[in-house]
């Protein structure tokens, strides 16, 4: 038996991943990360527009903070994050940004003086202050009051994944490229690293670690078209949903982005509306200001999926081969802007649409983008039913991000989690807690099951394809589990999928060959896709409710009365053919900002019977704190700065304290 | 064993073929080999498929993967020209696969592996390994004596040197520069342009302390800069449009200005 021992076992190379095994091994830890591919090609890379932290110093960011950051994400959410969660996160992200350019990665700068912008198709002038040149600036994002969202171009994510890239190799930390987890060693609650296999050699080795760490990003590939890489297929939470310990979840929570190509499903930013673009029907005719006022394309983006499949539905959508889409209008934006700061998406329809955007309108329409849902942790990344275990980033369910993210506050949370959860793991680490007291004859078992499981595949007679079954997975979810969805649908998407997953215990594998084998990894691979999607479909099917990204055309009220918690999913017996789903509630008499009205549509919702006594509580406690400043008033309504490691508890300095101050 | 005939000749319709037809059948050569197999020797294996609207190499070695050739090895990762994965030689030229329309070439279309990388199998090599090794070798990361203190204000940058910086670290490291560069081809050691193309990047930015003595003691020799031989193929087939020969040509003068 292969086995390798380290203190920190990081599963998943990008951002999180990367961030936090740098964060674990600043801090005495050895550590080893994990990574299906090189790590610099992880799905991170492909994040465009931006990464939202407060700085405040850009003229339209001014007035910016941790305050209105919060207000925001928690707005976006639906109510549906955990507060302090978001607390800790909008108070590290100025940090986090911050850090990063100490490191390398080139933000674009606020340049002193007047220049021309686009806000609502109009032409503006911005005069940016002599005191803000050269330091971080920002754009505009949807869902957000201010201007926060810090870029390089539109390569965002890439910039900062290579960066940090460039630092693990600058930190000594082995990077195993090309190395699949294929289950977690478990006993008795508690996590012991995992089963890995190399897809260059087809080989098992047993990583025997005192914590292990999930960063394996979404699960966007269960569905037919999705913006995300191809090898985000949900593998990495399935590695925690298979111990029946650990809990999946919100994973019903699945964001679509407006605006991916059709019919490619590669994304083009956010940042071309935060910019100025607009949104056009078929009739060049530009619908958004009708059905949101007051945010028109830069509302939340579910709401603005919405609209674009509701005016497609109108009639309103551009035919094509592929299905109805709508038009993404950057022409306003002018050539300079877009070759600039959209170069991404200029490389993207030249290569893929053959148009030029700074002339030809995008064909565009809502595709899944985003996974809210993950594995559950505590505001320390640890999971609260198997200890050792923790996860960060997109794979993670912490709470930041409830039913919907907002754009810019993933790449954001990436690094600000890796932060965070290095700390913590670091601190298990260094107590007993993380003694292992397992004998190597139950990793020998673990690595025999999996063993034998492969051996299987490859050996039995199955009749059914790989290729059928997946295919019709990906259907479903798109077809019966997306924007909109009816219980109706929502209970054939889990009849059927549940028909899938016993289909897919009878896979055959013809290729033989030695090595990785791609036929096997695919045939492994989909029993896990299918036990995540069906967490995705039966959390839908029983959640009675609308909440940001899961609307529900037979329930379209939000109904904090009911449904005001998270979803737990947990799959407790191998042989069972659904997940086990539990539920968490969500507590408002300790919110800082007691459930209200999101702003987009009308107020249609139904209140949790603790709300208006929260909401009377903080109106007290504001009336007490007339003359404080915003810092104690906060701590008087919800502390959380004792849930932070203590080096990152510190204030943010911005420009306006300098002013201030001289 | 290998499963493979020394040519596969597969002449099936696939289900693109229901969509809108371009009307075209392509004619796919791909290098095959898997060198973990003894059985296994390098060779043409051959598949056809009906051209679909739109389709990029992507879509159809994934067409043949899922139709024809289950054990078919290749690499993608996000589909969108932005990870580098796909770098392969598609009519002997390095480039990458994913944003290739099938329309841009002829009926009868040739893919093969990236050399100057360890092959891992058919059109699938490894250059993570290569590309780790370079950046230990050429320790490419910015090298800052200053402690950074993320709880204050970040240091100034004037924002047409961000801009500059960032145009060089557009990169993706995904190698075609290296596989259609001479000298790379000919010295195992050569840091390619991918590396030169890094120090030209730390070299411009004020947060690094290095000097050009520093960086002459990484790439004043024949396996840095002085080893390129000017065939400016790393520039042509740069899916990124960097200017690697301009950043070559400066840093030789820097060198010798230094050396």
């Amino acid at each position: 038996m292969k086995l390798v021992y380290t203190d920190v076992l990081v599963i998943g190379g990008g951002l999180a991943g990367m961030r936090t095994a740098i964060g674990v091994k600043q801090r005495g830890q050895d550590v080893i990360v994990l990574s299906l591919v090189p790590a610099k090609r992880s799905h991170s890379a492909a994040a465009q527009g931006g990464m939202q932290a407060s700085l405040g110093s850009n003229a339209m960011g001014r007035g910016d903070n941790e305050d209105v950051h919060f207000g925001d994400t928690v707005r976006g959410s639906d109510w549906g994050a955990d507060q302090q969660v978001v607390r800790m996160f909008t108070h590290v992200a100025p940090k986090a940004i911050r850090e990063l350019a100490g490191w390398g990665v080139p933000w674009n700068r606020v340049q002193k003086g007047d220049r021309e912008s686009v806000i609502n198709a109009e032409r503006v002038v911005i005069t940016e202050s002599e005191a803000a040149h050269g330091l971080i600036t920002a754009r505009d994002f949807g869902g957000t009051k201010k201007w926060r969202t810090c870029y390089t171009s539109d390569g965002t994510g890439h910039a900062m994944l290579f960066t940090l890239g460039d630092q693990t190799v600058a930190n000594g930390i082995p990077v195993m490229e090309r190395m699949e987890a294929l289950a977690l060693i478990h006993d008795a609650g508690r996590c012991y690293g995992a089963i890995v296999r190399d897809l260059i050699t087809g080989e098992l080795t047993a990583f025997v670690s005192r914590a292990t760490v999930i960063a394996t990003g979404g699960y966007g590939r269960i569905y037919k078209v999705s913006t995300n890489g191809i090898i985000c297929e949900g593998t990495g939470v399935a590695l925690a949903l298979e111990t029946g310990r650990a809990a999946l979840g919100n994973m019903e929570a699945v964001q679509f982005h407006p605006t991916a190509i059709v019919p490619a499903g590669i994304l083009t930013t956010e940042g071309c509306r935060g910019d100025g673009g607009i949104l056009r029907d078929v009739d060049g005719y530009r619908f958004m200001p009708d059905y949101e006022p007051e945010k028109k394309e830069l509302a939340s983006r579910d709401v603005v999926s919405r609209r674009m499949t509701e005016h497609i539905r109108k009639g309103k959508g551009v035919k094509s081969p592929y299905g109805d889409h709508l038009w993404l209008d950057i022409t306003v934006l002018g050539r300079a802007h877009v070759e600039k700061n959209l170069r991404e998406v200029t490389d993207i329809c030249r290569y893929f649409l053959g148009i030029d955007p700074a002339v030809d309108w995008i064909p565009v329409r809502p595709t899944q983008h985003y996974s809210m849902g993950g594995i559950r942790t505590d505001h320390t990344g640890q999971s609260q039913t198997l200890k050792g275990l923790f996860a960060c980033g997109e794979s993670a369910c912490w709470d930041m991000h409830g039913f919907n993210r907002l754009g810019g506050n993933s790449v954001a949370e990436t690094v600000v989690a890796g932060m965070i959860v290095a700390e913590f793991i670091a601190d298990f680490c260094a107590s007993s807690a993380s003694d292992i007291d397992i004998s190597t004859s139950l990793v020998r078992d673990f690595l025999g099951r999996e063993q034998g499981k492969l051996d299987a595949l490859m050996k039995t007679s199955g009749t059914e394809s790989v290729v059928a079954i997946r295919k019709r997975m990906e259907e479903i979810m798109i077809d019966k589990v997306g924007i909109f969805r009816t219980g109706d649908e929502l209970a054939e998407a889990v009849d059927e999928l549940e028909q899938l997953l016993e289909k897919s215990r009878h896979i055959g594998v013809a290729s033989q060959e030695p090595g990785a084998n791609p036929e096997l990894v695919a045939a492994y691979r989909l029993p896990k896709m299918l036990k995540v999607a069906l967490c995705v479909a039966l959390g839908a099917r029983e959640r009675k409710e609308s909440r940001g990204a899961h609307f529900r055309e037979d329930y379209p009220q939000r109904n904090d009365r009911d449904w005001l918690k998270r979803t737990l999913a947990t799959w407790p017996d191998e042989a069972d053919s659904l997940p086990h789903l539990d539920y968490e509630a969500i507590d408002v008499m300790g919110m800082e900002m007691p459930p209200g009205f999101r702003g987009y549509g009308v107020r249609n919702h139904i209140d949790h019977p603790d709300t208006p006594e929260r909401a009377a509580e903080v109106e007290r406690v504001q009336a007490e704190h007339a003359d404080a400043d915003r810092v104690e008033l906060q701590r008087a309504l919800m502390p959380f700065e004792e849930l932070l490691p203590p080096r990152y508890r510190g204030p943010n300095q911005r420009l306006e304290d300098d002013t201030h101050e001289h | 064993m290998s499963t493979d005939s020394p040519v596969d000749s597969t002449s099936l319709s696939t289900s693109h073929s229901s969509r809108v037809a371009s009307g075209r059948r392509l004619t796919f050569k791909i290098l095959r080999h898997n060198p973990r197999d003894p059985d296994s020797h390098p060779h043409m294996a051959t598949f056809e498929l009906d051209e679909t609207p739109g389709m990029t190499l992507f879509i159809a070695l994934n067409a043949i993967r899922d139709e024809y050739a289950p054990s078919l090895q290749f690499d993608f990762v996000c589909r969108a020209g932005i990870c580098g994965s796909c770098g392969m030689l598609i009519d002997g030229r390095p480039g990458l696969a994913c944003r290739t329309l099938t329309q841009t070439l002829g009926e009868e279309i040739t893919l093969a592996p990236l050399p100057a990388f360890k092959l891992i199998g058919d059109l699938s090599v490894d250059t993570g390994q290569w590309m780790r090794g370079m950046s230990e070798r050429l320790e490419t990361w910015v090298h800052g004596q200053q402690e950074i203190d993320p709880d204050r204000l970040e240091e100034r940058m004037e924002p047409s040197l961000a801009e500059e910086i960032y145009e060089l670290d557009r990169c993706i490291e995904c190698g075609c520069c290296v596989a259609a560069c001479g000298t790379a081809l000919m010295r195992e050691d050569f840091v390619g342009a991918v590396g030169l193309n890094k120090i030209a990047r730390f070299r411009l930015d004020p947060r690094d302390d290095r000097t050009d003595a520093d960086y002459y003691e990484l790439i004043g020799d024949d396996d840095g800069v002085f080893g390129c031989m000017t065939l400016l193929g790393c520039q042509d087939v740069c899916p990124k449009d960097l200017t690697l020969q301009t950043q070559i040509a400066f840093l030789r003068r820097r060198m010798i200005a230094t050396g």
